[in-house]
C-alpha cells in the first residue's frame, strides 16, 4: 500500500463519526466577522495607511506626479545609492532624475550580483490600511520576489487611493492566488533576543513607501 | 545540531529543575508578560475578535471533519501548478522522502525556514546522519543550533536566553559553522542581530536547496502560506532552485478566501503586531520565462501521529492549532517551568495536549504532561481558534489513569492504564466506596477530626509524590455533617 493510501485510509476511518450528510463548507462556516473595522473616508484610510506604516517604522513620503523624480532622485541621493534594481515594468519616468546606475533585473541576475546593489524602487499591487501592509504581487512594475529582498534599500511606490484598501479580507479579493506574494509590514525585523525589537536582518533594513497622488 | 528531546524525565522532575533556575524565570518572566500584554492591546483593536475566532474555530473544524476530500483536492492543486507531493506516513518516512530528494540535487548544504514540523520529526539530525548540513537561518533557531540547545517557545524558541548568553554563543560558535561573530561583539541586540544577518548571508546567496514549513495551505488554489518576520523565510522560499516543503496534514484550509481569517487572527495573538513583516504566498512554480523562485517544489505531506489525534473525537480540536502560542504566554505553569520541561518541540498548553496525542502516552514523559497544568483556563481564553485545551487535559489525564480505546499508527488498541497511577487509582475506589457509604463516611471523618494533631504534614508511601508539591488540607475540628446537624440540625425540619 502507498503512503498516500494509508494517510488517508486512516483519516477516513477517524472520522468514522463524521456523517455524510454534514453541513457543507457555505453553512459550516459562518463570516459574522468585518469586512473593514470602522468607517472611513478614503482620505481617512490613506491617511491610516501611513500612520500604520510609520507605526512599523517604514518611512512614509507623499508625492505627485511632477514631484515623483525629484522625490526618488532626493531619495537615492540619501541613501547613497550608486546602483540601483528597478524591474522591467517600473515607468520610466520615476526614474528620470536619478543619477544613480540602474540594474535591471535579469533572470540571469545571481543572487550575488543582486547583493551588490544599493537601493530597489517597485511599485506594488495593493496596500492594506488597518495593519500597514503592501503586497507585491510580481507584476512588471514589482519584479521577482527577490530584488525586494536582498538590496538594503526598498522604495516602494502606492498609488493612492486606487492600491490602497482598508482591510485583510478587502485585499485578498484583489489578489490572484496563482501569482507569488510579498507581503511586507515595515522593514524586516525580529523580536528574538529578549523581545526586543530589532530591524532589519535579513531584508532591507529601510523601507521607504511613497504614497503617490 | 539542535538536540533532541529523547529520554526526557517526567515533568514534575524537569520543571522542578527549571523553577529552581532564577536566570531562566526571569528571562522567561520578562519575555511572557511583554508579549501578554502587547498582544490584548492588539487583539482589542479588532471589534469583531470573538467573530474572528469563531469564524477560525468552524473553518479548521469543518476541514478536518473532512479532511480527506481537502487533502485529495490540495494535491490536485499543487501538482496542477507544477508542484510534486510526497506522503509520509511518519517521521522516519518523512526523512528519508527529504533525504533522497537533496541528494537528487547533488547538494549537500541546505538552508531551512524555521518550522515545527522539521523540528517534531528531527530532520536536520536525520540529514547530518546523511551527511547533509541543514542551516537554521530563522535569528532564534541559529542561537539554539549554535548552542547545541533545544528550542523552548514555539515563536521564540530562545526566549530561555538572555542577550549575554547569546554573545558568549555567538563568539564560540558561529566560527564552526562559517562566517565567524565580528570581533568585539557586544551583548546589544541590534548588534547580535547584524552579526546573525552576516553569517547567514553567504549561506543564503550559495544556497541551492531550501527548507520550509507552512503556516497554511489552500486546498482550492493549491497556494502555500509562511509567515514571518526577519526575511529569511523570503530568503530559503525564493533564492534556491529546490524548495521542499514539510506540512503536516492539519494545516489545509479549503479556499483562499479562508486566509482572510488567518492572516488577522495569526499575527494579533503570536507576535502581537498588527501583520507581521513579511508573508509569502506561492502556487507551485513559475514558468522558466517569468521564473520567479524555485524550479522545483516538493511538498511533503505528513501524518506522524496526526491522523491517531483525529480519531479522538475530544482530541482532535487540538489539531486546529495554527501555532501562535498565545497559550505559552499566558500559562502559569510554563513561565515557571520553561519550555524544555515539556520534552518535546510543542511546549506550554498546547505542547501539552498534542505531544501525547502525536506521541501516546506510553512514555513517563507523555503520560505526565497532561497533569503539566493548574487548568485555569487561560489558554483557551487567549486561544484564536478557541481549543478547550482544558477540556483535553481532563480527557487525557483520564486515559493515562484508566486507559482506554485510543488509536495508534492507525490501529485501534486498548491503553493499559499507565505505571504509577496505581494509589491514585487505589484512592479513587476508596473515594467511591466511602461515598456510597454515608455510615462509614460519617465515621471516618469524625476521626480524622479527632486524630487531626497526629497527622504528618506529608504524606508517606506513594502518597508523597502528591504532597510532595501541596500542602495537605487542614482537616477541621468537626465534620460539616456534624456542625450543621449541631447547628442547624433542629431547624426547618432538616434533619
Amino acid at each position: 500500500m502507498s503512503s498516500r493510501d494509508r494517510v488517508l485510509g486512516r483519516v477516513r476511518r477517524a472520522l468514522a463519526d463524521v456523517t455524510p450528510d454534514e453541513r457543507p463548507y457555505e453553512e459550516a462556516v459562518g463570516r459574522d466577522y468585518l469586512r473593514e473595522h470602522g468607517r472611513r473616508t478614503t482620505g481617512q484610510t490613506v491617511e491610516l495607511l501611513a500612520e500604520n506604516l510609520a507605526d512599523y517604522r517604514a518611512i512614509v513620503h507623499r508625492s505627485d506626479a511632477e514631484e515623483m523624480p525629484l522625490l526618488v532622485m532626493r531619495l537615492l541621493a540619501e541613501h547613497g545609492s550608486q546602483e540601483v534594481l528597478v524591474p522591467p515594468g517600473l515607468p520610466p519616468e520615476w526614474m528620470s532624475a536619478a543619477d544613480p546606475v540602474r540594474i535591471h533585473d535579469r533572470a540571469a541576475s545571481t543572487p550575488q550580483r543582486l547583493d551588490q546593489v544599493d537601493s530597489v524602487v517597485t511599485g506594488c499591487a495593493v496596500a492594506i490600511a488597518e495593519t500597514g501592509t503592501i503586497v507585491l504581487d510580481g507584476s512588471p512594475d514589482q519584479g521577482r520576489r527577490r530584488i525586494s529582498l536582498i538590496p538594503d534599500h526598498h522604495i516602494c511606490v502606492v498609488r493612492i487611493p486606487d492600491q490602497v484598501v482598508s482591510s485583510v479580507p478587502q485585499a485578498l479579493e484583489r489578489l490572484v492566488p496563482d501569482r507569488p506574494l510579498t507581503w511586507i509590514s515595515g522593514p524586516s525585523a525580529t523580536s528574538d533576543i529578549e523581545l526586543d525589537r530589532v530591524e532589519g536582518v535579513h531584508g532591507p533594513r529601510k523601507l521607504e513607501v511613497i504614497l503617490l497622488s | 545540531m539542535s538536540g533532541t528531546f529523547v529520554g526526557m524525565p517526567a515533568f514534575p522532575k524537569a520543571a522542578h529543575d527549571a523553577v529552581h533556575n532564577p536566570v531562566l524565570r526571569g528571562n522567561l518572566r520578562h519575555a511572557t508578560h511583554t508579549i501578554r500584554a502587547k498582544r490584548a492591546r492588539a487583539v482589542a483593536e479588532l471589534a469583531d475578535w470573538a467573530a474572528l475566532r469563531e469564524a477560525g474555530r468552524r473553518i479548521k473544524d469543518h476541514t478536518l471533519r473532512h479532511l480527506d476530500r481537502y487533502l485529495v483536492q490540495l494535491e490536485e492543486s499543487v501538482t496542477a501548478a507544477g508542484g510534486t507531493v510526497h506522503w509520509a506516513a511518519d517521521a522516519d518516512e518523512a526523512n528519508r522522502i527529504v533525504t533522497r530528494l537533496v541528494k537528487e540535487t547533488g547538494e549537500s548544504e541546505v538552508v531551512k525556514v524555521k518550522s515545527m514540523a522539521t523540528q517534531e520529526i528531527g530532520l536536520n539530525e536525520a540529514l547530518l546522519d546523511e551527511g547533509i548540513r541543514a542551516y537554521e537561518t530563522d535569528l532564534a533557531e541559529l542561537i539554539v543550533q549554535l548552542g547545541k540547545d533545544r528550542p523552548s517557545h514555539i515563536l521564540v524558541p530562545a526566549i530561555h536566553r538572555n542577550r549575554g548568553e547569546i554573545r558568549d554563543i555567538f563568539r564560540s560558535e558561529m566560527g564552526g559553522w562559517g562566517r565567524p561573530a565580528p570581533e568585539g561583539l557586544t551583548d546589544t541586540p541590534a548588534e547580535l542581530a547584524e552579526a546573525a544577518r552576516l553569517h547567514l548571508r553567504e549561506k543564503f546567496l550559495r544556497a541551492k536547496v531550501g527548507i520550509s514549513g507552512a503556516n497554511f495551505m489552500v486546498a482550492e488554489t493549491g497556494t502555500l502560506v509562511v509567515v514571518e518576520s526577519e526575511g529569511n523565510g523570503r530568503m530559503c522560499l525564493t533564492l534556491p532552485e529546490t524548495l521542499i516543503s514539510v506540512v503536516g496534514i492539519e494545516k489545509v484550509v479549503p479556499t483562499w478566501r479562508d486566509l482572510e481569517v488567518f492572516l488577522q487572527t495569526l499575527p494579533r495573538s503570536s507576535t502581537a503586531e498588527r501583520m507581521n513583516p513579511y508573508t509569502s504566498m506561492w502556487t507551485g512554480t513559475t514558468d522558466s520565462e517569468t521564473a520567479d523562485g524555485p524550479r522545483a517544489f516538493h511538498l511533503v505531506l505528513l501524518d506522524n501521529g496526526r491522523t491517531d489525534t483525529l480519531a479522538d473525537q475530544v482530541g482532535r480540536q487540538a489539531l486546529r492549532c495554527i501555532r501562535c502560542s498565545a497559550c505559552l504566554n499566558v500559562c502559569p505553569v510554563y513561565e515557571r517551568a520553561g519550555g524544555h520541561a515539556y520534552g518535546s518541540v510543542y511546549p506550554g498548553p498546547i505542547g501539552a495536549i498534542l505531544s501525547p496525542q502525536l506521541r501516546g502516552t506510553a512514555s513517563e514523559i507523555d503520560a505526565s504532561l497532561p497533569y503539566a497544568s493548574s487548568l485555569c483556563g487561560a489558554c483557551y481564553e487567549v486561544c484564536p481558534v478557541a481549543i478547550d485545551i482544558p477540556e483535553v487535559l481532563v480527557h487525557l489525564r483520564e486515559r493515562v489513569v484508566q486507559g482506554g480505546p485510543a488509536v495508534r499508527q492507525g490501529n485501534r488498541v486498548v491503553l493499559k492504564p499507565a505505571k504509577g497511577h496505581a494509589a491514585e487509582r487505589a484512592a479513587m475506589r476508596a473515594a467511591r466506596w466511602a461515598f456510597a457509604h454515608p455510615g462509614a463516611l460519617r465515621t471516618g471523618q469524625r476521626l480524622a477530626s479527632r486524630t487531626r494533631r497526629l497527622h504528618p504534614r506529608t504524606l508517606p508511601g506513594p502518597g508523597r509524590a502528591w504532597s510532595g508539591t501541596r500542602d495537605l488540607p487542614a482537616v477541621p475540628p468537626e465534620p460539616f455533617r456534624d456542625w450543621w446537624q449541631r447547628s442547624r440540625g433542629g431547624k426547618d425540619g432538616v434533619k
